[in-house]
C-alpha cells in the first residue's frame, strides 16, 4: 500500500480534542447573518433571525455580537447559541444555507395553495343595531340587499377555480339567516361543483343566532355546516354594544349557542367577541363569561376602523387603552389556566405558534404576504368582489380602492392576477415595507396595506404612527416579556402552540 | 454467546455459506451441513457438509466436505447460517431465534468515534462482504422481521449498497431494513436520489447527531465538517420522503448542550420519524476514550428527562435505549425500550433479585467494565405504590 495513504490514514485516526474541530479563522471569528433584535425591558433584549428562531439574551449582547466583541472562549455558550441558530456564520455564508432556506419556505408554506376563503356577504339586511356595525346594516325590509342566484352561481364558479384543494364557504350579513333558502341553494350548489371539481368545502354561517330553528339547525347537522357568533361579554357589555330593539341579544344568543351545541356538537359554534369602549373596562368579565360557557378559548380582538366603528363617538378610543385591556384579560386567562384548565387566547395562540415552532401560519389578518386575495376573497351581496372584508366595509363609505371587480364581467384572472391585485401587491409583504423590514418582530407580524390605507390614507403606511404596529408590537413584546420572567407562564403558552 | 468459533475445513471452499442442523433428514436441502456429535457416518448423506467437534483423521474424510475439531457447536441453533471462512473460521451469519440480525457491510469508516463500538479498519473489504451478503440474502428466511445494515460506513459500498437493499426488497419484502450510517455521504443530493430509487418503504436509516453546536458533533465523530455533512444528509434523505431516524448517545461531551440538540431537531429537523436517546457501550473505542466520556447515567437525569419531555410534547418519537429502569425517573419509563441485542445483553446478580426484570432491557455485557453505582433491584413496582402525581420522584427511591 502506498506509504503516503498509509501515513494519511494513521494520521485521521489519532483521537484529536475539542479544539482541532474549531473552523473559525483567527483573523475574524465570525460574520453577521441577517438577524434583528428589539429590547424587551431594562434588562433583555430578544435577537430574532430571519425564520423567527430567537435568543433572549441581556442588555448590551447586541451590541456586543455586531461589534465583534464576542469572545468563542470566555462567550462560548452563547457563540454556539448563536452559530446554531442562524446568528452568526464561521465563514461568509452559512454551510447549512440550504437548511435556512428549507426553514424560510417552511415559513411561507400557508401561500402554497393561494386562496381558500370565500365570503358570501349573502344579504345586508339585519334586526340587530350594534353601534360598532362594520357592515353598515340595513333594517329588515328591504329585499334589494340579497345576493341574487346568479351571482351566487358565479361566486361558486370563482372558489372553484382556487388552485386550493381545500375552500371555506363562509356565508355573512347583515345577518346571513335572513335569507336562509338561499344559503340552502348556495350550499346545494357548492356541493354539486365541490364533487365535480374534486374540491373540499368547508361551510360557515356567521349570525347573531335570534333566528335559530329546528329546521336550520338539521339542515346545518345534514350537511356539515358550523356557525360562528359574536359574543362581546356578559349580559350588560353584549346587551349595550349589540342592541336588538325589543329584545335581548345577549339571551338570543346564550340560547342559541345552547341549541347549537346540543345539534351539532360542542365543536360546531365558535363565537367571537368585538371590543367596544365599554368593554375596555371590562376585560376579566368578558373573558370569564366564555370560560363558564364551555369555550376553549377566547380571541382578544381589537375593534378595525371601519363601517360605523368610525362614526359613532363610543368607539374612537387609543391602542393604548386595548392594550390595556389584552393585558389584563390575558392575565385572567393565565390564571385560569393555572387553576382551572387549558384556555387559550386567540391572537397570543397564533403569535406563539410563529415563535414557538417552525410551522407556518396563514392567518389573514397578520401574515407577510397579506392575507388579502392571498387568502381571502369576498363577494357581496350586490355582486362586487372585494379582496378582504374590510375592503367591503369601505366600499359602504364609498370607498372602492379595494374593489377588484364585479361578478357579472370580471374573470378570475382579472380579479387575482389583474392590475389592483398587482398594484396592491407591490405593497403587501412586510419584508420591503419602511419600518418592517428591519423590525425584530416581522416574521411574526404581517401586512395590511387595508389598514393603511383606511386610517392613514395611504397603502404603503407610514410605521411611526400606525394602531396596527403599535399594537403587534406591544403584544409580541409583551408575550416575549411574561415568558422570560416566569417558568409557569412559558410552559402554559407552550400548551397553547398548535404542532 | 458466542458467535464465532474455529475449526478444521476440509474440501469445503472458503466463503461458504451454510444453514446447520440436528436433522439429518433436513439434509435434502441442498443449503443445510449437519452438526454431527463425533460419528460423520451419515447414511445416505455421505457427500453433505459435515460439521464436528471431534477429532476426524484425513483418511475418514476422504474428498468429503467436513469441518472437523471446531472448538464449539453448542452455540449453533437449528437453521442458523454460518460462513466457513478462511483460516477455519465459522462465523455465525444469521440467527432465525434472534430479532437482532445483521449484515455487516465493511470495517471502513470516513469518521472516528471517540466510542465507536466497532472501530474501523482500513481494509479493502468491499468485494468480500458484498459477496457474502448477496449470496446471505437469498438464504434468509422470508419470515425474518428485521434486518440491520452495518459496519463502519455502509455507505462506502456505494451502489453496490443500493443493489443489496433492491435485493432484500425483492427477496425479503416483508423484513424491515434498519441502516446505521453516519449519513454523511447524503450531503450529495444524487446519493439520496439513488437510494430513493431503490424505494425499499421499509428501508429506516438510523444517523447520529450528537449536538447542535458543529465544533462538538465534529469532536464526537472526529471528523471535520461532518456535523454539517450529516445534517444535509438528513434534509436531502427526507426530499424523498426516506425514514429517518437520529441516534445520540449519552456521555460527558453530548450531555451539556442535550436540551439544545433537540430544540435544535424540532426547529430545523421535525420531520425525523424518531430520535434515540442511547445509553453508553463500554467497547470498542470508548475504553481508550473513556476520561473524556463516562458520566455516570444518574447524573444525567435532569437533561435527559427535559430533552424526552420537550420533544414528545412536540409530538415527536423518543425513545431511550440502552438504559436500566432503575436508573430512570419513573415519569419517562414508558420510553425506554429492552434494545440491547440478545448476544451481548447481561443482567447483573442485584438484576436477579428485580421483579421488574422481564420489562427492564439490562445491560451491557460490556457494562461489566464499568457501570452505574446506582444498579438496584426494585422489590415493589412503583408505578403501583405511589399514588398522584409524583413528577420529580426518582423511582429507585420508593425502595
Amino acid at each position: 500500500m502506498d506509504s503516503n495513504i498509509l501515513s494519511l490514514r494513521k494520521e485521521f485516526r489519532k483521537f484529536r480534542n475539542l479544539d482541532y474541530y474549531d473552523q473559525s479563522e483567527s483573523r475574524q471569528p465570525y460574520s453577521l447573518m441577517p438577524f434583528n433584535f428589539h429590547r424587551i425591558n431594562d434588562d433583555l433584549e430578544v435577537l430574532i433571525n430571519e425564520v423567527g428562531d430567537f435568543l433572549l439574551v441581556p442588555t448590551g449582547t447586541a451590541g456586543r455580537i455586531i461589534n465583534k466583541e464576542l469572545d468563542k472562549e470566555y462567550d462560548s455558550s452563547l457563540y454556539a447559541d448563536l452559530l446554531s441558530n442562524f446568528f452568526i456564520s464561521e465563514s461568509a455564508y452559512s454551510p447549512l444555507i440550504d437548511l435556512l432556506a428549507t426553514r424560510y419556505r417552511t415559513k411561507k408554506l400557508f401561500l402554497e395553495n393561494f386562496t381558500s376563503l370565500h365570503i358570501f356577504v349573502i344579504s345586508l339586511r339585519c334586526e340587530h343595531t350594534c353601534h360598532y356595525c362594520q357592515v353598515s346594516r340595513v333594517t329588515q325590509d328591504r329585499s334589494k340587499y340579497d345576493m341574487s342566484r346568479e351571482h351566487i352561481d358565479r361566486g361558486i364558479e370563482l372558489m372553484m377555480k382556487s388552485p386550493n384543494p381545500n375552500v371555506t364557504m363562509e356565508f355573512q350579513g347583515g345577518e346571513a339567516l335572513l335569507a336562509f333558502d338561499n344559503i340552502k341553494y348556495a350550499i346545494g350548489k357548492a356541493q354539486e361543483q365541490a364533487y365535480k371539481y374534486r374540491k373540499n368545502v368547508n361551510y360557515v354561517i356567521c349570525t347573531n343566532l335570534a333566528l335559530i330553528n329546528d329546521e336550520i339547525l338539521q339542515f346545518c347537522k345534514l350537511n356539515d355546516v358550523l356557525i360562528s357568533t359574536s359574543l362581546d361579554g356578559p349580559k350588560h357589555v353584549h346587551d349595550s354594544n349589540r342592541h336588538k330593539p325589543h329584545a335581548s341579544s345577549y339571551e338570543l344568543t346564550i340560547q342559541g349557542i345552547k341549541r347549537v351545541k346540543e345539534v351539532l356538537g360542542n365543536d360546531s359554534v365558535s363565537a367571537l367577541m368585538t371590543t367596544s369602549k365599554l368593554s375596555l373596562d371590562h376585560p376579566t368579565e368578558i373573558v370569564d363569561e366564555y370560560f363558564n360557557l364551555g369555550f376553549q378559548g377566547i380571541f382578544l380582538r381589537n375593534i378595525s376602523p371601519y363601517g360605523f366603528a368610525l362614526r359613532t363617538e363610543k368607539n374612537r378610543y387609543l391602542t393604548k387603552e386595548y392594550l390595556d385591556f389584552f393585558k389584563k384579560g390575558l392575565q385572567r386567562i393565565i390564571e385560569i389556566n393555572k387553576n382551572e384548565r387549558r384556555f387559550v387566547e386567540g391572537l397570543s395562540q397564533i403569535l406563539l405558534t410563529k415563535m414557538l415552532t417552525p410551522m407556518n401560519v396563514g392567518f389573514v389578518d397578520m401574515q407577510s404576504p397579506s392575507g388579502i386575495i392571498n387568502g381571502v376573497i369576498v363577494f357581496n351581496y350586490d355582486g362586487g368582489i372585494y379582496a378582504s372584508d374590510e375592503s367591503r366595509m369601505l366600499a359602504e363609505e364609498r370607498d372602492f380602492t379595494f374593489k377588484l371587480g364585479h361578478l357579472d364581467e370580471t374573470s378570475y384572472d382579472e380579479v387575482f392576477f389583474g392590475d389592483k391585485a398587482n398594484k396592491i401587491s407591490a405593497v403587501w409583504a412586510n419584508e420591503s415595507l419602511a419600518g418592517c423590514a428591519d423590525c425584530a418582530f416581522q416574521q411574526y407580524c404581517g401586512a395590511d396595506p387595508v389598514h393603511n390605507w383606511a386610517t392613514q390614507g395611504d397603502l404603503y403606511g407610514y410605521r411611526p404612527t400606525s394602531s396596527f404596529c403599535e399594537k403587534n408590537m406591544e403584544i409580541i413584546r409583551y408575550l416575549f416579556e411574561l415568558m422570560a420572567t416566569d417558568q409557569d407562564v412559558k410552559e402554559i403558552f407552550e400548551s397553547w402552540i398548535r404542532i | 454467546m458466542i458467535l464465532k468459533t474455529k475449526g478444521e475445513t476440509h474440501n469445503i471452499p472458503e466463503g461458504t455459506l451454510v444453514r446447520v442442523t440436528r436433522y439429518r433428514n433436513k439434509l435434502e436441502d441442498k443449503s443445510y451441513a449437519y452438526i454431527a456429535e463425533c460419528d460423520i457416518d451419515i447414511g445416505p448423506y455421505v457427500n453433505k457438509p459435515i460439521l464436528t467437534t471431534a477429532n476426524i483423521n484425513t483418511e475418514t474424510i476422504g474428498s468429503r466436505p467436513v469441518v472437523c475439531k471446531m472448538s464449539s457447536t453448542d452455540h449453533l441453533a437449528e437453521d442458523d447460517i454460518v460462513l466457513i471462512g478462511q483460516r477455519g473460521n465459522i462465523r455465525t451469519l444469521y440467527r432465525p431465534q434472534s430479532i437482532s440480525n445483521v449484515m455487516f457491510i465493511t470495517e471502513r469508516c470516513n469518521s472516528n468515534c471517540l466510542m465507536c463500538s466497532q472501530p474501523p479498519m482500513d481494509n479493502d473489504d468491499l468485494d468480500f462482504h458484498y459477496d457474502i451478503n448477496s449470496r446471505l440474502i437469498s438464504m434468509i428466511p422470508k419470515d425474518c422481521p428485521e434486518i440491520t445494515l452495518t459496519g463502519g460506513e455502509p455507505t462506502i459500498l456505494g451502489n453496490r449498497l443500493c443493489d443489496l437493499i433492491n435485493q432484500i426488497k425483492n427477496e425479503l419484502p416483508r423484513t424491515e431494513v434498519h441502516m446505521l450510517t453516519n449519513g454523511r455521504s447524503f450531503a450529495y443530493n444524487k446519493v439520496a436520489e439513488r437510494l430513493a430509487q431503490v424505494n425499499n418503504p421499509r428501508l429506516m436509516l438510523g444517523i447520529p447527531l450528537y449536538s447542535d453546536y458543529y465544533q462538538i458533533h465534529d469532536y464526537v465523530v472526529q471528523a471535520k465538517d461532518a456535523f454539517y455533512q450529516t445534517v444535509m444528509g438528513i434534509q436531502n434523505l427526507k426530499r424523498y420522503d426516506i425514514r429517518v431516524e437520529i441516534r445520540v448517545v449519552l456521555h460527558k461531551a453530548t450531555i451539556p448542550r442535550l436540551q439544545k440538540l433537540a430544540e435544535f431537531i424540532f426547529k430545523n429537523l421535525p420531520f425525523v420519524d424518531q430520535i434515540v436517546l442511547m445509553g453508553l457501550e463500554i467497547t470498542g473505542y470508548t475504553k481508550a476514550n473513556l476520561n473524556d466520556l463516562w458520566i455516570d447515567p444518574k447524573d444525567y437525569m435532569d437533561e435527559l428527562r427535559n430533552a424526552v419531555n420537550y420533544l414528545a410534547k412536540r409530538k415527536m418519537k423518543v425513545a431511550i435505549y440502552n438504559t436500566p429502569l432503575c436508573l430512570l425517573p419513573l415519569d419517562i419509563w414508558d420510553y425506554a425500550r429492552q434494545s440491547i441485542s440478545d448476544w451481548k445483553n447481561i443482567y447483573f446478580e442485584e438484576c436477579e433479585k428485580c421483579m421488574l426484570i422481564n420489562e427492564c432491557g439490562g445491560l451491557f455485557e460490556s457494562a461489566l467494565k464499568r457501570h452505574s453505582n446506582h444498579i438496584k433491584a426494585f422489590k415493589e413496582d412503583p408505578r403501583t405504590t405511589l399514588s398522584g402525581s409524583s413528577e420529580k420522584l426518582l423511582a429507585c427511591d420508593a425502595v
